[in-house]
C-alpha cells in the first residue's frame, strides 16, 4: 500500500515536470564482450574454431567433469594487456579469477571463470568522434578475462532445448564502459571504435554475426540536469551497430513513457527482438541476481611483471588514432577522411599502397578508395582482402587520371571494366579507345561539328543567352564519346562559340 | 547471526535444492551455528594483512601455450547424458 502511495506522488510530481516540457538526459554504460583470437580455448586445449559440428569441441575441462583443472591460456592474457596497453589502463600486476556462480544448461559447471575484484585492466579510455565533428572520451572501468558458455537451440527439438558446449570456453574480454555515453549515437561511436580497436590489435575478429563481437547495454534517464542516475536496465547480447542503435531508442522511449505515465522504471534485464524493433523482459532473470563470487582455487593468482608488460607494449602495431592523425598531417586528409580510411587496419594499409602507387595524389586516392573502391566491395558484400582489384591496379587507374590520359567521368567506365575483368587500367583504355583527347584539332573539329548542327542555338547563344553555352559543352563532349579533355574543351568553346 | 526462514530458502533456492519445509526450522538452526563459527574470524585482528585470494602463498598462476591439444571425443563424452540429438545434449526447455 505504501509503494503504491509513493507511487501516485511521483506521478503528480513528473506529470506537472512533463506539462511544462521536461526535458531527459540518457544514460548510457556498456559492456562489450569481445571473443579472443586464440586457437584453443581459455583454461583448456580444445580448439575455438566457429562453426564445427555440435559439441565436437568441448573437452572434458569445457565439460565441467569431475577432476579437471583448469589452465590458463598464455595468448588470452597477452592479448587483455594488448588491449589494456592500447587504451592506456593500469595493468594489474596481480589478477584472480573468480567464480561467478548460476545455473542454466549452457553452463556445465554451475559456474562461470570470471574475474571480479582483481580485473586485468582498469581505468582506460578511448575517445570518439560526435556528429559535429568534436570529440569526447569515454573511460573505460575495466576489462577483464573469462570464460564464454554454451549456446543453447531450440529450433525442432520438440519442447527440449539442444546444447552445444562447443563455444564454453572459449576467451572473452568482456570491456566495461563508464555510464559516460548520452545518446544512442554515443554509445554507437563507443562500440565502433571498440571494434576497430580490437581488430587492429588482432585480439578479436570482431565477426558481430558469429558472435565475435557483442554488447549489453545499460540505459537510464534522468531529468536533465540531475546528477543523480535514473533507475536502468540492462540490454542483453546485441550483435549490431544498427540494432544497438534502436534498440537503446526504444528504451529510452520506453522508460521516458514509463515515467511519464506515472510509473517507475524497474531495474531488470531486457532483450532486443530486431523483428519487432522492441526490448522485452526477461521474465527468466527477474530474480534478483546473486551470483556469489569467490575467487576460484583452481586457479592461482595471476602476475605479471613490469619486463611483461614492457614486451607487449614493444609489440602494439600502430593504433586507430595515431594512424589517423598521421594521416591527416601525411596526406593533408581531412579529418573525416582520415577517420573513414583507418577504420581498419585493412583499409588504411590499402589506401597507403594506393598512394604509394600514385605519389602526389594522396587526395586523389582516398577519394577512389572511400568512393568507387568502396562502393564496390560493399556491393558485392566483399572484403578489402578479397584481390578483387589490388592496390597497384587502382594506382595505375588513378595514374592515367594524374596524367590526364582519361577524365574522372571516363575513369568510372575504366573502373567498373577493371572491377569485371580484372585487367590493367591500361589494357581497358587501349581496348575500349578511351583514351582522352587532347589534340587541340580533333576538338576543334568536334566543336565545329556541333555548331553547325545546332546553328538555331548558336544565334540565340550568341544574342546574349549565355546559358546555351553549357548545352554546347554537353554536345561536343557527346561528339567526342567523353572523350576530350575538359578543361580544353571549355576554353576551346569559349573562343570559338561568340564567333 | 540468525538466519531467517526466507533466507534459508532463498540460498536452497540459488542451489537448486528442493527443502521439505518440515525441514527448514532445521536448516535455520544448523546454518545459523556455522555463521556463527564462521563469524568468530570477525574477531580476529587483521590489520595489516592483505587478503588472500589462495592458500597457496608464493605460488603463481602457470600458463599453458595457446595450442590445440584436445582431439574430438564427443560421442564417448556424450555416453553420460541422459538425452543426445545430432550431437546436442537434450535438456527440459529454456527459454528467455
Amino acid at each position: 500500500m505504501n509503494a503504491r502511495n509513493t507511487h501516485s506522488a511521483t506521478r503528480g510530481a513528473q506529470g506537472a515536470a512533463t506539462e511544462q516540457g521536461h526535458a531527459w538526459e540518457t544514460v548510457i554504460g556498456l559492456e562489450i564482450h569481445a571473443q579472443l583470437a586464440t586457437r584453443s580455448k581459455i583454461f583448456s586445449g580444445a580448439p575455438t574454431a566457429y562453426g564445427a559440428a555440435p559439441n565436437t569441441q568441448a573437452c572434458l575441462v569445457d565439460l565441467g567433469y569431475p577432476g579437471v583443472l583448469p589452465v590458463l591460456n598464455a595468448e588470452a592474457v597477452r592479448m587483455a594487456v594488448r588491449f589494456g596497453l592500447a587504451i592506456g589502463a593500469r595493468i594489474a600486476r596481480q589478477s584472480v579469477f573468480a567464480r561467478k556462480n548460476y545455473f542454466y544448461p549452457d553452463l556445465p559447471k554451475g559456474y562461470q571463470i570470471s574475474q571480479y575484484e582483481l580485473p586485468i585492466v582498469a581505468g582506460g579510455t578511448l575517445d570518439i568522434v560526435l556528429e559535429d565533428g568534436s570529440r569526447k572520451r569515454i573511460g573505460v572501468t575495466r576489462a577483464h578475462l573469462e570464460e564464454d558458455a554454451g549456446k543453447s537451440l531450440h529450433e525442432g527439438l520438440a519442447g527440449l532445448t539442444g546444447i552445444d558446449l562447443n563455444r564454453a570456453g572459449t576467451p572473452l574480454l568482456e570491456i566495461v564502459s563508464e555510464p559516460e555515453m548520452r545518446s544512442a549515437k554515443e554509445a554507437v561511436a563507443y562500440m565502433k571504435k571498440v571494434h576497430t580497436l580490437v581488430r587492429y590489435l588482432e585480439i578479436c575478429d570482431g565477426n558481430m554475426q558469429e558472435g565475435s563481437f557483442r554488447c549489453d547495454a545499460n540505459v537510464s534517464v534522468r531529468p536533465a540536469g540531475s546528477d543523480k542516475l535514473g533507475t536502468r536496465t540492462e540490454i542483453k547480447n546485441v550483435n549490431s551497430f544498427r540494432y544497438v542503435e534502436k534498440a537503446i531508442q526504444y528504451e529510452v522511449a520506453r522508460q521516458i513513457e514509463v515515467i511519464d505515465s506515472g510509473g517507475r522504471v524497474i531495474q531488470e534485464t531486457r532483450l532486443y527482438d530486431p523483428d519487432r524493433g522492441e526490448t522485452r523482459s526477461m521474465r527468466s532473470k527477474e530474480e534478483a541476481n546473486d551470483y556469489r563470487y569467490f575467487p576460484d582455487p583452481d586457479l592461482l593468482p595471476l602476475e605479471l611483471d613490469a619486463a611483461y608488460v614492457e614486451s607487449v607494449r614493444a609489440e602494439l602495431p600502430e593504433l586507430p588514432d595515431a594512424k589517423a592523425a598521421r594521416f591527416s598531417a601525411q596526406y593533408g586528409l581531412s579529418d573525416y577522411d582520415a577517420g573513414v580510411l583507418t577504420a581498419s587496419r585493412e583499409l588504411a594499409d590499402y589506401y597507403e599502397a594506393v598512394t604509394r602507387g600514385v605519389p602526389g595524389q594522396p587526395k586523389l586516392a582516398a577519394n577512389w578508395v572511400m568512393g568507387e573502391f568502396a562502393a564496390a566491395l560493399h556491393k558485392e558484400g566483399l572484403e578489402i582482402n578479397a584481390g578483387k582489384l589490388t592496390a597497384e591496379r587502382l594506382a595505375g587507374l588513378l595514374t592515367r587520371i594524374a596524367d590526364e590520359t582519361i577524365s574522372g567521368k571516363i575513369a568510372k567506365e575504366v573502373f567498373e571494366a577493371m572491377w569485371a575483368s580484372g585487367e590493367n587500367a591500361d589494357a581497358v583504355i587501349a581496348s575500349k579507345g578511351l583514351q582522352q583527347i587532347t589534340d587541340t584539332g580533333a576538338i576543334e573539329g568536334a566543336i565545329e561539328e556541333v555548331m553547325a548542327q545546332y546553328p538555331a542555338q548558336l544565334a540565340e547563344f550568341r544574342a546574349g543567352k549565355d546559358k546555351l553555352f553549357g548545352f554546347f559543352v554537353g554536345q561536343a563532349m557527346k561528339a567526342t564519346r567523353g572523350k576530350a579533355n575538359p578543361a580544353q574543351l571549355n576554353a576551346l568553346l569559349k573562343k570559338k562559340l561568340p564567333g | 547471526m540468525a538466519l531467517t526462514r526466507a533466507q534459508v530458502e532463498g540460498i536452497a533456492h540459488l542451489a537448486r535444492l528442493e527443502l521439505d519445509p518440515a525441514e527448514v526450522p532445521q536448516y535455520e538452526q544448523s546454518l545459523s551455528r556455522i555463521v556463527d563459527f564462521i563469524g568468530e574470524l570477525e574477531r580476529a585482528s587483521t590489520t595489516g594483512v592483505a587478503p588472500m585470494a589462495h592458500p597457496l602463498a608464493g605460488l603463481v598462476q602457470r600458463l599453458r601455450a595457446d595450442e590445440i591439444t584436445e582431439q574430438d571425443d564427443h560421442a564417448r563424452y556424450q555416453r553420460n547424458a541422459p538425452e543426445v540429438v545430432s550431437g546436442l545434449y537434450l535438456v527440459p526447455k529454456v527459454i528467455e
